[in-house]
């Protein structure tokens, strides 16, 4: 949350919704530790990360959807077996479980 | 509300917990939602409610825990707090204060090791008793440059010292070492360790020895300093330090220079 703290302070005072997105759980190797925060605004504007890169498109998609629908929170895992992981995903070969909710706290 | 005190606690990098409900059995717990936060900050009443307030209570309690040692997690608990129970999965977001890294000598090699330890993310203090050589100027990156003798330095702010955080004793010199290591062995520090030859190192163990210091309080002390990778540099040095304080912390199994005999630098 630190790193995207000036961000969602941008956003806010531009009156922006916003969606957050945080690493919550780990399974096996992952690229991003608990806590790894992404948050993303309607406008489809993005600041932080909860992998190396490889889900955070997967995440954007499901938190504009938040965004755009009735706001409930959702838990998405993203788990990808080593000889899918480099063409699908987490080039790890891990699961991560991610938290997606809107910043309505 | 909860987001703007957390904000701010953030910036004021004062310590905070926020719970976030990640997962719930509704048909089981009724009065929690998915997404229910407590924000936990030692010494104030926790902000927010998970649904239930015997639930609020563990958790808090908990969370307060899990903050002090500055680890995130997830924890499970039944509707009212029950343990060995899992209707209900929060997820513990520790915002801890960086750990600190106190550096006792104004030497090449604190250069390199401040330069390391904040890419680290660490709160750094240099610390040495010459003017002349503890400056900003030489150091900075250093959060914090103070002019003292180890020992006093640490009798006024040792007792802010915990697991987390960690002593590196680079003076080289017996006045001033001696007294940090006997101030540093009385704080709760996670990691201490002190530079030297092997040559120096055994005839530094004799007169802490001689200062009083026990053998419990002075297997703490890692001597020489830093994990054996055949450092040269003051870099590869501060590489070495910070991996050994890394390993130390998470109990894992790397060649220490002080569990080998052979020469320190390759």
């Amino acid at each position: 949350m630190r790193e995207v703290l000036n961000d969602v302070e941008r956003w806010r005072s531009a009156g922006r919704r916003i969606a957050v997105a945080r690493v919550v759980g780990l399974e096996g190797s992952g690229p991003r530790d608990p806590g790894a925060t992404m948050v993303v605004n309607e406008d489809g504007e993005v600041a932080g990360s909860v992998s190396g890169g490889c889900v955070e498109g997967a995440v954007l998609t499901e938190a504009l959807e938040i965004l755009g629908g009735d706001g409930t929170p959702r838990l998405v895992t993203y788990g990808i077996a080593d000889e899918d992981a480099f063409a699908v995903g987490l080039t790890c070969g891990g699961t991560i479980h991610v938290f997606i909710e809107p910043l309505d706290w | 509300m909860i987001y703007e005190t957390l904000r701010d606690a953030i910036r004021d990098q004062s310590p905070a917990a926020l719970v976030t409900v990640v997962a719930v059995e509704r048909d089981l717990a009724p009065s929690t939602s998915l997404g229910a936060k407590l924000l936990v900050r030692p010494g104030h009443d926790p902000i927010g409610s998970l649904g239930d307030a015997d639930l609020d209570r563990v958790v808090a309690r908990d969370a307060l825990g899990e903050l002090e040692s500055g680890l995130t997690a997830t924890r499970h608990y039944g509707p009212h707090g029950e343990a060995r129970q899992d209707e209900i999965s929060v997820f513990v977001e520790s915002f801890a204060p960086p750990p600190r890294l106190v550096i006792f000598g104004a030497v090449d090699f604190t250069a390199a090791l401040v330069r390391v330890a904040k890419v680290l993310g660490y709160h750094v203090t240099v610390c040495d008793a010459r003017p002349v050589f503890a400056t900003k100027t030489r150091f900075p990156q250093a959060d914090e440059v103070v002019v003292d003798w180890p020992n006093r330095f640490l009798a006024a702010t040792g007792a802010d010292l915990g697991p987390r955080d960690a002593v590196c004793v680079l003076t080289h010199d017996p006045k001033f070492d001696v007294p940090a290591i006997v101030a540093a062995l009385d704080t709760r520090v996670g990691y201490l360790g002190a530079m030297g030859s092997r040559r120096t190192h055994a005839d530094r163990m004799q007169r802490l020895v001689d200062a009083g210091v026990e053998d419990a309080p002075l297997a703490r002390v890692m001597a020489p300093i830093g994990l054996d990778i055949g450092a040269r540099t003051p870099e590869e040095t501060a590489i070495s330090i910070c991996a050994e304080i890394i390993a130390l912390r998470t109990g894992r199994k790397a060649p220490s220079l002080r569990d080998n005999d052979g020469p320190i630098h390759a």
